[in-house]
């Protein structure tokens, strides 16, 4: 045989898990993204009182399909004074850079892509972050204003939020002692406690962040919508725009993965190591089971018949699913796919928990302005993040050299960390005062304005 | 054989995009072509089995300092830059410094002859898969045998910004 040939199946032989799980990545990604959009606009639709998409497949089941169809055959649009090149060049940048990082994320004990490297946590948030790069160029190359100033933002805002993310990172690693992902979620095992009850102001401090660098609102000035058109979209459209989109929730997929491997105990079920509640195994069984009924139940009020079937279709997809969970826990042969699947299970779940998170902070709170963003990053999150790194060593070498109770050490530097908040709170409310007085702009009330409304 | 196949095809891609680099124009499509360079180099420290250097790579020079590099492109108005008059001792500072980093490479590999064994090449050392994991190796380093330049070196850092902090804010007191 050729030896050229017989290199590539040695190499095929070798790698074929790590490149079938890359194929599945890149294919199933933008799908899970299109249904996440779809769950952001039924739960916004939810909050403010309506229904959201309801026509395309029952309650808008097949909204992101149409969607997808629809960007695919739009009109796609280069403006003239581009730089091409770069132009075309921007989202793929954005949508490769969130997919790389997928690949070190273990979505279950059985689920990764790249073996568990040992930077994994590195890896991805270092990667993931490579994603501005798209913005930043995309904004340029599209040669407008409205771009350019979305892109200088966005550049700002990440520089700014991934110091704190980072050094609420260091917190969490602190406390595992490795960069392995496998090694975190162990680390969390052993102690008993997933790290957010250890670490919680590292916990927040990286929500906080990983919103601001995912540019989602209250945190979403690279795009705001009513300053900037779509900030450095403006000049995309078609599937350019929808590869921007497509990274954009793959970001928060990433983000929600590295909260829930670091501070959500990654695939532990909840108390993974109390024996007398080993029947929670039953729950994502029955989870899923829940969704399978209520799907079921919904299936007859739906108006048209292919809709009703479509339904039918959900809901029994739901009780196999429920079934493969469940099956394994009772037959003995089968108990070793358990930790996997159901690893797997909880993983999602977290995930999606923190992406619910998300959603609902966007449907909130109301977009900042530019130079509040700025001082809450710089004024507040970093000092607050590098005293919290401190403070858990701090706790840390307490416990390990002076012999304290973890609990203990932990409350009284959490305490510290929070009095530290208070503080720079404080400072920074003095400040806004002292600059509004220098300015001369008081609180007083905005004169009337006698055309209003 | 795969190992070579990508030696040289970061070496190529991060050799290619250094030139042109410094053949552009266009600040941006420099700077561009630099950060193909720095992940071309980043691929080579993770073939070296250098993943915290590879990770480190990433994420200071490529996420942080590019980031910034292209921040200020952005911000300075290069058609106004590049009508100016250009730094004219440029060619001949980079003649020197090109003669200097030739000289210097090629006294190391002079060096390197004498040494008796395969010279540059280190060979009979760990198996590729016995060796120490690099993060540990490095961390263990750093802080035990080379302790005092790390401290060193970051009060330097400290110093640098301390001084850069200064810098800024005179110049926004005296507006």
């Amino acid at each position: 045989m050729n030896p050229t040939v017989q290199a590539l199946l040695q190499f095929l032989q070798t790698w074929w898990v790590e490149l079938a799980s890359g194929f599945v990545i890149v294919a199933a990604v933008p799908l899970v993204a299109g249904y996440v959009v779809l769950v952001e606009r039924k739960l916004m639709a939810d909050m403010q009182a309506r229904l959201g998409p309801m026509r395309v497949g029952p309650h808008g089941l097949l909204q992101p399909i149409a969607d997808a169809v629809k960007l695919l055959i739009k009109e796609d649009i280069i403006p003239d004074n581009a730089d091409k090149v770069i132009f075309w060049l921007a989202p793929v940048v954005s949508m490769t850079a969130a997919l790389t990082s997928m690949g070190a994320i273990a979505f279950g004990p059985a689920f990764q892509v790249a073996r568990d490297i040992n930077v994994g946590l590195l890896f991805i948030v270092g990667v993931s972050s490579l994603g501005l790069f798209g913005i930043v160029l995309g904004g340029w190359a599209s040669n407008s204003h409205y771009s350019i100033i979305g892109a200088l933002r966005s550049t700002a805002q990440l520089v700014s939020y991934e110091t704190a993310a980072g050094l609420a990172i260091v917190s969490g690693l602190l406390l595992a002692g490795s960069l392995k992902i496998h090694a975190i979620v162990d680390a969390q095992y052993q102690n008993h406690v997933w790290f957010i009850f250890l670490a919680p102001v590292a916990f927040f401090i990286y929500a906080v962040a990983s919103i601001a660098e995912t540019n989602r609102a209250p945190f979403d000035l690279p795009e705001a919508e009513s300053e900037l058109v779509a900030g450095y979209m403006t000049e995309y459209s078609g599937f350019r725009w929808a590869l921007y989109f497509l990274g954009e929730y793959a970001n928060m997929i990433v983000v929600g993965a590295v909260a829930t491997t670091l501070f959500l105990g990654g695939w532990l079920r909840p108390f993974p190591n109390v024996h007398w509640l080993n029947w929670l195994d039953v729950l994502p069984a029955l989870f899923t089971a829940a969704v399978g009924v209520y799907c079921a139940r919904r299936a007859g009020k739906q108006p048209v018949a292919v809709q009703t079937w479509f339904m039918w279709g959900v809901a029994w997809a739901c009780f196999a699913v429920a079934a493969i969970l469940a099956v394994p826990l009772f037959v003995a042969p089968l108990k070793f796919v358990v930790p996997g699947l159901h690893g797997a299970f909880w993983f999602l779940l977290k995930v999606g928990g923190y992406i619910y998170l998300f959603m609902w902070l966007r449907f909130t709170l109301p977009r900042y302005r530019f130079d509040q963003l700025m001082s809450l990053g710089w004024y507040i999150l970093i000092p607050l993040a590098i005293v919290n790194v401190f403070c858990v060593g701090l706790a840390m070498i307490c416990e390990t050299e002076y012999g304290w109770n973890r609990w203990v050490a932990l409350v009284v530097t959490t305490m510290f960390t929070l009095g530290t908040a208070l503080f720079l709170l404080h400072l920074h409310e003095k400040r806004t005062a002292a600059a509004s007085s220098a300015t001369g702009v008081t609180e007083q009330p905005a004169p009337q304005d006698t055309y209003a409304g | 054989m795969l190992d070579k196949v990508i030696f040289f095809f970061f070496a190529g891609v991060a050799i290619l995009s250094a030139a042109l680099m410094v053949t552009r124009r266009n600040a941006i499509h420099s700077a561009i072509f630099l950060i193909t360079a720095l992940m071309a180099t980043a691929g080579i420290f993770l073939q070296l089995r250098a993943e915290f250097l590879f990770v480190t790579q990433i994420i200071l020079y490529v996420g942080g300092i590019m980031v910034l590099f292209i921040f200020v492109i952005m911000l300075v108005r290069l058609d106004v830059a590049l009508h100016q008059i250009r730094f004219r001792l440029q060619r001949l500072v980079a003649l020197l410094v090109v003669v200097a980093l030739g000289a210097e490479v090629s006294v190391m590999f002079w060096v390197a002859r004498k040494i008796p064994g395969d010279g540059l090449l280190i060979r009979g050392s760990a198996p590729v898969d016995k060796l120490p994991p690099n993060t540990e190796a490095l961390a263990k380093s750093l802080f035990s045998s080379y302790l005092l330049p790390f401290e060193i070196a970051s009060v330097l850092l400290l110093v640098a910004m301390v001084g850069a902090v200064v810098m800024a804010k005179k110049r926004t007191d005296a507006q």
